[in-house]
C-alpha cells in the first residue's frame, strides 16, 4: 500500500532534479544523466500507478509505457551522447556556451 | 482486403517504408526514391480527406484491437487538413533537396548527402502518425520520433553551430516529451483510460487529472515554441541545412499545435482548465510582437524567417481564448487559424528554401551585404515578396484570409483586443519584410555580390511555387472550411472498424 505513495512522490522528487539538472547544470555529459533522471523519474510514478489497486494483479497498462518510455530514453541518450562527442572533437568544448561564458 | 479501410495505416506506413528503401539504396539512388514516396503518399491522404469529407470522422483499430488497450488511429477533417500540407510541402521540400544536395555537393554526395533522405521520411512518417494517432500515450511517441528525426536532420549541416544548435533543440525537446509524459501518468492515475474518446467522456473535476492535463499542454507549447518556451527554435531552425529548416519551421511546429487542438477542442469540456485558455493567448499575443521585434533586429535571413516563426506561431494561440466563447465565434477562429496554419507552412518554408538558395549562390545570407539581389537572382526576390505579402497579411493572400476570420471572430466575441493583436503584428510583418525587400531592391552596391554554386531550376522554381501557392490559398478556403465541419469532436466520431 505504501508503493502507491511512496513511488509516485520519489518519482516526482526525481523529476523535479532532473529538471533542475538539464536547466542548470553547463556541462553536457551532466544534462544528459539529468535527463535521465527526468525519464527514471516518471518510470517510478508510473510504476506506482501500476500496483494501486492492492491486492488485485497489476494494471500492465503503465507497465508497459514504462518499457516503451525506456527504450525511447535509451534512444535519446545514444543520440545525446553521439552529438556531444561529435561536438566535443569540433570545439573541444564540454559546454553549450563558449568556456568564458560557462560557469564551470 | 477493404483497402479503403486501411487508409490511415497506409498513410503512416508509406513514408517509413520509403525511408527504409532510401536507406538500403544508397546515397545515389536514395533521392529518387525519396521523391517517389512524396509523390505515392499524396495518393493515400488525398484519398483519406475525400473519405473523411464524404463520411465523416473515421477510427481505425490498429490491428482490431479496440481501446482501452488497442491503439486507435483518428482521422477527421483537422488531421486531413494537416496531413494534405506535410503532403504538399512535403513534395515541394523533396523536389528541392534533389537540387539543392547536387549543388551542394556537386557529383560528389557529401555526408549529410546520404543521412537527409531517410531520415526526412522517417520525419515524415512519424509526423503523419502524430497527427492521425487517438491515443495520448501514442502522442509521446510520435513526439519522441518527430524530435529524434528533427534533431538528427539538424546536424547534417557542417560545423559546430549547428550541432549546439541540435543538443539545444534535443535538451528542450527531451523536457518537453518528459513533462508530457509525466502528465499522462497523472491523467491515467485519474482516469484509467489513455484514448481520447474515453477521456473525454471519463473527464471530471480532479486535481490529478488537471494537473496531469496542465503538464501536458505545457509540454506542447515548449515544443510549439510558445513564447517564452521558444529560446530553442531559431539557432536550431537557422542553423539546419534549408531543406531541413523548412520542414521544421513549416511542418513540425505545427505538429504539436495539432495535438494542443486536440487536447483543447475534443478531450477537455470547455473551459476545464480554468484559464489556461486566456493565458495562453497572452502568452500568443506576446510572441507575435516579440517574435517580429525580434525579426526585425536580425541581421541574417535564416534568423529573421525563424524569428518569424516565433510571431506566426502566436497567431495559432489566439484561438484558445476566442474557443470559449463556441459557436460561431468558435467556427471562425478555428478556420481563421487552420487557414493561418496552412498560408504560413506555405510561405514559411518557401522562404526558407529561397533562403538556401540565396546561401548557396552568393555565399552568405547577410542582409546588408545583399543589394541588387532583385536584378542577380529575381526568382528569389519575387519568392520573398510573394511569401512577404501573405506574412504582411495583405489581400489577395492567404494570410490575409486567415488574420481577417481570426479578427472577426475577436470582434464577433466582443474581445476587440485580440483584433488589435492581429492588426499589430500585421504591420511588424511588413516592417520586417519591407526592410528585407528593400535591400533586395537597392542598386547594387560597390562590392559586386559573388556568385557561386551550380545553379538548377528546381531550387528556384520549388520555393516560387510554394509562396505562390501561400498567396493562392483563398481559392483553398471553401474546402478548408468544409474540413473544419467535418471536424466534429472526437467524442461523437463515428465508430468505422475495419
Amino acid at each position: 500500500m505504501s508503493t502507491t505513495v511512496l513511488y509516485p512522490l520519489l518519482g516526482a522528487a526525481l523529476f523535479a532534479l532532473g529538471v533542475w539538472g538539464l536547466l542548470a547544470r553547463k556541462h553536457l555529459i551532466h544534462k544528459v544523466i539529468a535527463a535521465n533522471f527526468l525519464g527514471s523519474g516518471v518510470f517510478l510514478v508510473l510504476i506506482g500507478l501500476a500496483g494501486r489497486t492492492a491486492g488485485a494483479d497489476p494494471d500492465p497498462v503503465p507497465l508497459a509505457m514504462v518499457l516503451t518510455g525506456i527504450v525511447v530514453t535509451v534512444a535519446l541518450t545514444a543520440l545525446a551522447l553521439a552529438l556531444i562527442k561529435r561536438y566535443y572533437s569540433a570545439t573541444g568544448l564540454d559546454t553549450l556556451e563558449p568556456a568564458e561564458e560557462a560557469e564551470q | 482486403m477493404n483497402l479503403v479501410a486501411h487508409l490511415p495505416v497506409i498513410v503512416i506506413m508509406m513514408p517509413l517504408i520509403g525511408a527504409s528503401i532510401a536507406f538500403v539504396a544508397g546515397p545515389r539512388r536514395a533521392p529518387l526514391v525519396t521523391v517517389a514516396t512524396a509523390v505515392l503518399t499524396i495518393a493515400p491522404v488525398a484519398w483519406l480527406g475525400a473519405r473523411v469529407l464524404a463520411e465523416g470522422p473515421t477510427r481505425y483499430e490498429i490491428g482490431g484491437w479496440g481501446g482501452p488497450l488497442g491503439i486507435v488511429l483518428v482521422a477527421d477533417g483537422l488531421s486531413a487538413a494537416f496531413l494534405g500540407l506535410v503532403a504538399i510541402v512535403g513534395l515541394g521540400v523533396t523536389l528541392y533537396a534533389t537540387g539543392y544536395y547536387r549543388v551542394a555537393t556537386g557529383s560528389r554526395p557529401g555526408p549529410g548527402h546520404g543521412l537527409y533522405w531517410t531520415l526526412w521520411l522517417f520525419m515524415w512518417s512519424s509526423l503523419n502518425a502524430l497527427l492521425l494517432t487517438g491515443d495520448v500515450f501514442n502522442v509521446y511517441v510520435c513526439l519522441e520520433l518527430v524530435g529524434l528525426s528533427a534533431v538528427a536532420l539538424v546536424t547534417l549541416a557542417e560545423g559546430a553551430e549547428p550541432l549546439r544548435a541540435a543538443m539545444r533543440y534535443l535538451f528542450a525537446s527531451i523536457l518537453g516529451a518528459m513533462t508530457y509524459l509525466l502528465g499522462v501518468a497523472l491523467l491515467y492515475a485519474a482516469t484509467g483510460v489513455l484514448d481520447m474518446r474515453m477521456l473525454a467522456d471519463s473527464l471530471g473535476p480532479s486535481v490529478a487529472a488537471e494537473t496531469g492535463l496542465a503538464l501536458m499542454v505545457a509540454a506542447l507549447l515548449l515544443k510549439t515554441a510558445l513564447v517564452p518556451m521558444h529560446f530553442w527554435l531559431p539557432t536550431a531552425h537557422a542553423a539546419a541545412p534549408s531543406p531541413v529548416s523548412a520542414a521544421l519551421s513549416a511542418l513540425v511546429v505545427k505538429g504539436s499545435f495539432f495535438v494542443t487542438l486536440r487536447l483543447f477542442l475534443d478531450v477537455m469540456p470547455a473551459g476545464y482548465l480554468g484559464g489556461a485558455d486566456v493565458l495562453i493567448g497572452v502568452l500568443g499575443a506576446v510572441a507575435i510582437v516579440w517574435g517580429s521585434i525580434q525579426a526585425l533586429l536580425q541581421e541574417r535571413i535564416k534568423l529573421l524567417v525563424a524569428y518569424s516563426t516565433v510571431a506566426q506561431v502566436g497567431y495559432l494561440f489566439l484561438l484558445f481564448p476566442l474557443a470559449r466563447h463556441g459557436g460561431e465565434v468558435l467556427s471562425a477562429a478555428l478556420l481563421g487559424v487552420l487557414v493561418h496554419a496552412l498560408a504560413h507552412a506555405f510561405a514559411k518554408s518557401s522562404m526558407f528554401l529561397a533562403a538556401g538558395v540565396t546561401l548557396k549562390r552568393f555565399g552568405h545570407d547577410r542582409i546588408a551585404d545583399l543589394p541588387g539581389t532583385a536584378r542577380r537572382a529575381p526568382v528569389i526576390a519575387a519568392t520573398f515578396a510573394l511569401a512577404g505579402v501573405t506574412m504582411m497579411g495583405l489581400p489577395p493572400s492567404g494570410g490575409f484570409g486567415a488574420k481577417w476570420l481570426i479578427a472577426s471572430a475577436a470582434l464577433a466575441s466582443g474581445e476587440w483586443w485580440w483584433a488589435a493583436v492581429v492588426l499589430v503584428g500585421g504591420l511588424l510583418a511588413s516592417a520586417y519584410m519591407f526592410r528585407l525587400l528593400a535591400v533586395f531592391m537597392a542598386a547594387p552596391g560597390g562590392r559586386p555580390l559573388p556568385v557561386g554554386g551550380v545553379r538548377t531550376l528546381r531550387t528556384e522554381w520549388v520555393p516560387l511555387a510554394l509562396a505562390a501557392a501561400s498567396f493562392l490559398l483563398v481559392l483553398a478556403v471553401p474546402l478548408v472550411t468544409r474540413l473544419a465541419e467535418a471536424s466534429a469532436v472526437v467524442a461523437q466520431a463515428g465508430g468505422v472498424v475495419p
